[in-house]
């Protein structure tokens, strides 16, 4: 038996259950009913708003790049939050002090934020198709970009929810080193009104990072051809999202195992201790 | 359980101690919390760490358990160095954590399996791994709570869970951090069981710390005490008490008067007692010195940073 094949294979199986529990927990469901209840509101006031320029309807437009922001928002904040937390709580502590348990916890926390995907995309995209008309354009060719911008946008944006997880000093620290830049950079990355209407520098910044090239890939999914003519360069940049995404994902994968290990070795039962203590405090 | 592995064969074919420490020490910035520990551990034996809060107890068995890493010294754990030991080295020890509100959401059994998951590559003929989760259950208690969400359990069940898992994997070698602090009596009887059992028929060799010497001296083979950076005292309970000078106390009234005296041979001292004022002796006490008389002389000298024989009378009163 290889250990290490072993050890992913319980970390697969970790995943699953954990993802089968937070569907049954209410607190998981009610963020679900939530977000999807805010993201229909939001549409359905603007059901009838022509994006400007375009016969274009603001819901059609603005649910591909919805999607592609709570995807790339979800898939950091998930897993920042969920490693700064169990840093504190004890989980990898556990995981540490067992054969081959870093392995295992990390392909869990993997396929734990990668599923959760489903619910929160669900939400959303069911009952659009029942409120609003035109939302998917293209057909089958269509879901088949929608599966492949899903994927390559979680192996982009996944190891960064990682390595902010693992480099945050604490959980309240998640606000300001995870939150807020994953917030200011989903605002200015074309979800709610077109890229250009914007400085060209933040334009730049916003292209640098991943969010907007998921964006991107979404709309290219949902909207009709014509609908190009809206972004930069009049053209979907199929290939160059396919580049950048791409890159990132890279990135990921080559930096986040060296984070994970150099974090994984700071982690003891004294820092356990103290977080317990700090957040006693905090109760108080 | 099958109780064929004896003690003995557990410390490898040379008799060779499961923990050997040799100048270990430890610095966090300007502060040197170790100086210079000097311990062994052998097979099958339970040794209890104990010395006041502060003294390097924690940071000694976390870098024993490889979750730290030393400042200077030689540390051997199961034949291996903890800093550099692979995942196999990993599968012999056990480490019981002190947890909090982690895997609120799952049960004990279901959590139980998950980790136990780990320790099945790693069994042997001689030894199987991981216990069967039925099996560990009912040893720590916990079949009533075996299907409850952990987040519900109480902070005794949430102790007797954590070290179910610490010893999930039949360890070789088991690490407990204060194991009973927060137990109600009957949950630290329970404790005190399972480490009897663990130890005579599994033959687990269990390096612990506490506060509470009753414990100390219910479970220990062996105690060290840690103190001021390094080991002041090393010994049975009995050992340790015959080490500290005056090791019994005599109190009595005398003209309305309360005298105590620190004695190390007490009967002489009272016959000459009686020759001396006869009659006069009321209220005759003879108390040889406890564990935590011993203790507290010990680690009180230590720290004042004398180094000569501690004596009884200076915390007599």
């Amino acid at each position: 038996m290889n250990p290490t094949r072993h050890a992913i294979g319980l970390g697969l199986r970790r995943g699953w259950t954990e993802f089968v529990l937070s569907l049954r927990s209410p607190q998981d469901q009610g963020f679900y009913m939530f977000m999807g209840v805010a993201t229909l509101a939001y549409l359905w006031f603007n059901r009838d708003s022509e994006v400007e320029g375009t016969d274009l309807l603001l819901p059609s437009f603005a649910l591909p790049s919805i999607l592609g922001a709570l995807l790339a928002f979800g898939v950091v904040i998930g897993p920042a939050y969920s490693l700064a937390m169990e840093r504190e709580d004890g989980t990898l502590l556990r995981h540490k002090a067992l054969p081959h348990g870093m392995q295992g916890y990390v392909t869990g926390q993997v396929v734990y934020h990668s599923l959760s995907l489903f619910p929160l995309l669900l939400v959303i995209l069911v009952p659009s198709f029942l409120l609003f008309d035109d939302v998917m354009s293209n057909g089958l060719a269509g879901w088949a970009t929608v599966v492949w911008v899903c994927v390559l946008g979680l192996l982009a944006t996944l190891p960064l929810g990682m390595i902010i997880g693992s480099v945050v000093p604490s959980v309240q620290k998640v606000g300001t080193w995870g939150m807020l830049p994953v917030i200011v950079l989903t605002s200015i990355s074309g979800i709610f009104f077109p890229i250009q209407a914007m400085w060209g520098w933040v334009q730049v910044v916003a292209q640098v990072f991943p969010t907007y090239w998921i964006g991107l890939g979404m709309r290219s999914a949902f909207l009709p051809d014509a609908a190009a003519a809206l972004e930069v360069g009049d053209s979907w940049r199929s290939s160059l999202t396919v580049l950048v995404l791409g890159a990132w994902a890279v990135f990921g994968l080559l930096v986040t195992p060296r984070v994970l290990r150099r974090m994984a070795r700071r982690t003891s039962g004294s820092q356990v201790q103290e977080a317990k203590e700090a957040a006693l405090q905090w109760v108080k | 359980m099958s109780t064929e592995i004896g003690s003995q064969a557990l410390g490898g074919p040379t008799g060779e101690p499961v923990v050997s420490v040799r100048g270990l020490q430890m610095t966090y910035g300007p502060r040197d919390v170790l100086t210079g520990v000097d311990f062994d551990v052998h097979a099958g034996e339970v040794v209890c760490l104990l010395g006041p809060n502060g003294a390097g107890k924690t940071t000694t068995i976390e870098i024993l358990e490889g979750f730290r890493l030393r400042s200077g010294g030689e540390v051997r754990v199961l034949g291996e160095d903890p800093a550099q030991a692979g995942d196999a080295w990993r599968a012999r020890v056990g480490v019981v954590l002190q947890s909090w509100r982690d895997h609120a959401r799952w049960t004990p059994r279901r959590l139980l399996e998950q980790l136990g998951g780990y320790f099945v590559a790693y069994s042997t003929p001689e030894r199987t791994r991981p216990y069967e989760v039925d099996w560990l259950l009912d040893t720590v208690g916990l079949v009533e709570h075996a299907d409850r969400k952990i987040g519900q359990l109480s902070g005794g069940q949430r102790r007797r869970l954590d070290v179910a898992v610490g010893i999930i994997g039949r360890p070789e070698l088991l690490f407990l951090d204060e194991p009973t602090a927060g137990f109600d009596p009957q949950a630290r009887r329970d404790f005190h069981d399972l480490v009897h059992r663990l130890s005579d028929l599994e033959g687990t060799s269990i390096l612990l710390t506490t506060h509470d010497l009753a414990e100390a001296e219910r479970l220990a083979d062996r105690m060290l005490i840690l103190a001021d950076g390094h080991i002041v005292a090393n010994g049975s309970a009995e050992a340790l008490t015959r080490q500290v000078a005056g090791n019994a106390e005599v109190r009595w009234t005398r003209k309305g008067e309360r005298f105590v005296h620190a004695t190390e041979d007490a009967t002489p001292f009272v016959r000459r007692l009686f020759e001396q004022h006869g009659e006069e002796i009321e209220d005759l006490e003879v108390r040889r010195a406890s564990l935590e008389d011993t203790y507290i002389a010990m680690v009180a000298t230590f720290e004042s940073g004398a180094r000569r024989t501690p004596t009884l009378a200076e915390v007599s009163r």
